[in-house]
């Protein structure tokens, strides 16, 4: 061979590592691998490709190229393009967020929504400066918030008719994820229960709970749960929304921790009863902790899926986010913009659903230790 | 620590009380202490405090009903409804009863959540496929669709749909310019409109022949499932059964003289009359319900598919398999099992998804007996009856079909 002298000045086996082949590593080969790998493949590539042209040039000129950011009105809107209207959403954006609430005493809203973040920073994430002193403030939050809302004790007190847009949908999803997780793994334990009236009882309620829509339920809690009460008492509907939207995220909470508790093999439970502690504390200390870590996704998805229910309160005429939005839809001036108007919304929940689901892959990972079940 | 030889003192003590005195509290403390007794006795107490809540809150309704002078019946049912519904499945009109009316948002709950789950299903199935294709463009832009639609509420989506259809389609009379298939079905904002297929004399054969042909099938899927296990020769079921059950009905279609007129829709005023319309509410509801859940269950079907071990794959062609019948007798059924209980709660949540439709204005069950009805009536409780055990209803036969299925195709295990 010709360049044979060439290689021959490494000494044996210390030749350095030769580039792989064009054709096996970089660009090209991405492209061949992944989209061209056989003509079904060009067939997707190429169908793909002919979806995305005919999505996503309309769709940057309908939402950039010619939208109009500042106008006054509908008509002026169209005069100045063809696109979409987002001068609308500027005008209405403060009342999708505060809905009603008194202009003077917005201030409050946003320091409970700064504080939620201090409250809950020490629950989601280890490193947490002063962790251990900042959990005390992340149980005081709920009555602090309370407070801050409602107002009273020195603040003017605005009623829960007045809350609406976003803060409304915020209320309703933590609240309701505050308490549904407790009263869901209750119900699971309930289910798993060798007592068959407490396992009765628990399985009725958690069959009828996700047997119904939580429409039905709402509307239960705004027509008839008035019935129920002492002649002469009723409380208030925000009240009476929270306790059904808990009661149903519970309900579907409990089936998963079920799945989770089953998942675990009996020798865990076995082995606690050996060691000799009582039913709680083996819950507690052996049962729980595995459980609840296999079932975290389940949760987190119950969660999300309670967060997006939230919309559902505009049924029975409280005005969250979505049902200022579709109220303000009705103005004369800027009729027909539905489409800007839900597409900002939607892209709101999906930011905030969005991060719950990619926090549940992080505290999977977290907690993942290596011996699956 | 106590070292293991120590002998603990034992759990459940035998022996007499020291103090006679106290003899009554340590029988108690016995009992408590005694895992038997204090199930029963825990179980004694949640009974009775359940009872007494129940007890509690039916006098408050009794008390609340006689002070507002309202009785408990069911009579409204046979009382006129006096209100119009814009999409009925059977006969009705607004001096219908209010029990008819019922009946119309039941039977209009049904159709819409058995449309949405066969194309969610199609949609679902079509989309998890895609989304482990290996095809990375492809597998992407189904990431984004699946994880846009799985983060925003279903309602949102309802609503964005329906304004879509009433916003971009075009009105009736500027269908016939554009928006229409080769003129004879018209997209508009007024619903889709359609020929309407009229069956005349001798449609009954054509009827008659495609039963023949579904019977015949089972019997000769079942012969040759028969023939297969004593000789081993397999017959192409599938193609076989598809030829007869398209081809018998087409033959006698033929035979009787193609007994079939067509209802055109035609523009009257501002808006078609007759043929077939699909309203634009019920056409929102559906593909918003269907987009929305196919989502989910594009997932599903993913997680089913990868949890079926690559080595069933390889095993499966390396006896001789094609990879059809790989996939047909090795890989489905095995993914069944793990996509079919998820896909069940999927079902059971569109249907139960449906009741948004009083959000634009379907007229579901929710919507008549729960909306309209209500407020006419002023009867809350027997209407939030009708509903909630209709719901119940649907969603336990739902669960109960899908166990008995999924039971079905369990892993019989040695």
């Amino acid at each position: 061979m010709s360049d044979a002298s060439t290689t021959r000045k490494y000494p044996p086996g210390t030749h350095p590592d030769m580039p792989p082949p064009l054709l096996e590593s970089g660009a090209i080969y991405w492209v061949r691998k992944n989209l061209l790998s056989s003509w079904t493949n060009v067939g997707l590539t190429l169908a793909g490709l002919w979806a995305l042209w005919l999505i996503i040039p309309p769709f940057y000129e309908w939402a950039y190229a010619d939208a109009v950011f500042n106008a006054a009105d509908r008509s002026e809107c169209q005069s100045l393009g063809d696109g979409a209207c987002w001068a609308f959403i500027q005008e209405r954006f403060k009342i999708f967020i505060f809905g009603f609430y008194p202009e003077a005493e917005r201030w409050r809203t946003i320091l409970t929504f700064a504080l939620l973040f201090v409250a809950i920073g020490p629950l989601l994430f280890d490193n947490f400066p002063y962790r251990g002193k900042a959990m005390l403030f992340s149980l005081a939050y709920p009555f602090v918030a309370a407070w801050l809302l409602l107002g009273g004790f020195g603040l003017t007190p605005v009623g829960t008719d007045e809350f609406g847009g976003m803060l409304l949908n915020l209320i309703v999803g933590i609240t309701g994820i505050t308490f549904s997780l407790p009263i869901g793994i209750v119900l699971a334990l309930g289910r798993a229960s060798n007592l068959p009236a407490v396992r009765i009882i628990c399985v009725t309620f958690i069959e009828f709970i996700r047997g119904v829509p939580l429409i039905t339920l709402l509307f239960l809690a705004s027509t008839m749960l008035s019935y129920f009460l002492p002649p002469g008492t009723s409380f208030d509907l925000l009240m009476r929304v929270l306790i059904m939207v808990t009661l149903f995220a519970s309900g579907y909470l409990a089936e998963v921790v079920r799945g989770g508790l089953q998942a675990i093999p009996r020798g865990q439970y076995e082995a606690a009863d050996s060691m000799g502690l009582k039913y709680w504390q083996s819950m507690r200390l052996i049962v729980l902790p595995q459980a609840l870590k296999i079932s975290i996704p389940g949760i987190v998805n119950t969660f999300i899926g309670l967060f997006k229910d939230t919309t559902l309160v505009i049924i029975i005429g409280l005005f969250d986010m979505l049902g200022m939005g579709r109220s303000s839809l009705a103005d004369a001036k800027w009729a027909g913009l539905s489409s800007e108007v839900y597409i900002s919304i939607a892209l709101f929940f999906f930011l905030f659903c969005f991060a719950m689901s990619r926090y549940s892959l992080y505290l999977e990972s977290k907690l993942e230790t290596g011996h699956r079940i | 620590m106590a070292s293991i030889d120590t002998p603990a003192p034992p759990a459940h003590s035998n022996r007499p009380p020291a103090h006679s005195g106290s003899g009554e509290r340590n029988l108690l403390a016995r009992l408590w202490y005694d895992k038997k007794t204090r199930g029963v006795l825990l179980q004694i107490l949640t009974v009775a405090l359940l009872f007494a809540f129940l007890a509690y809150i039916t006098s408050n309704a009794i008390a609340n009903l006689e002070l507002l002078g309202k009785t408990f019946s069911f009579d409204f049912l046979n009382e006129p409804a006096h209100y119009d519904i814009n999409q009925t499945l059977i006969e009705y009109s607004s001096k219908s009863t209010h029990f008819r009316a019922g009946l119309v948002g039941m039977l209009n709950t049904l159709v819409v959540a058995v449309c949405g789950i066969i194309l969610a299903t199609f949609l679902g199935f079509l989309l998890g496929v895609l989304r482990l294709s290996p095809n990375w463009l492809v597998s992407n832009m189904v990431y984004c669709y699946v994880e846009f639609v799985r983060n925003t509420p279903v309602l949102l989506q309802i609503l964005l749909v329906h304004g879509l259809v009433v916003h971009a389609l075009p009105k009736p009379r500027e269908a016939q310019e554009w928006g229409n298939i080769a003129d004879t079905i018209f997209f508009t904002n007024r619903g889709v409109f359609s020929p309407m297929p009229l069956p005349q004399d001798g449609f009954n054969w054509v009827i008659a022949a495609f039963v023949i042909a579904i019977v015949g099938s089972i019997v000769f899927a079942r012969w040759a499932k028969k023939r297969q296990d004593a000789t081993g020769q397999h017959l192409p079921v599938f193609f076989i059964s598809l030829a007869a059950i398209i081809g018998l009905p087409l033959i006698a279609f033929l035979l009787a003289g193609s007994p079939l007129g067509w209802d055109f829709p035609a523009l009257k005023g501002f808006n078609f009359r007759g043929g077939f319309v699909i309203r634009p509410e019920f056409l929102a509801l559906w593909l918003a319900l269907s987009l929305y859940t196919a989502a989910f269950i594009a997932e599903i079907v993913r997680a089913g598919i990868l949890a079926i071990d690559k080595g069933q794959w390889e095993a499966s062609l390396a006896v001789g398999m094609s990879r059809g019948r790989t996939l047909n007798l090795v890989i489905i059924p095995q993914a069944m099992r793990v996509i079919v209980p998820p896909l069940t709660s999927q079902y059971l949540n569109l249907t139960k998804n449906s009741s948004l439709a009083i959000a634009i204005g379907y007229m579901d069950i929710v919507a008549t007996v729960g909306g309209i009805t209500l407020m006419q009536t002023g009867k809350e409780m027997e209407t939030m009856i009708i509903v909630i055990g209709f719901y119940l209803t649907v969603s336990l036969s739902i669960s109960a079909v899908m166990n008995w299925y999924n039971k079905r195709i369990k892993l019989v295990e040695r």
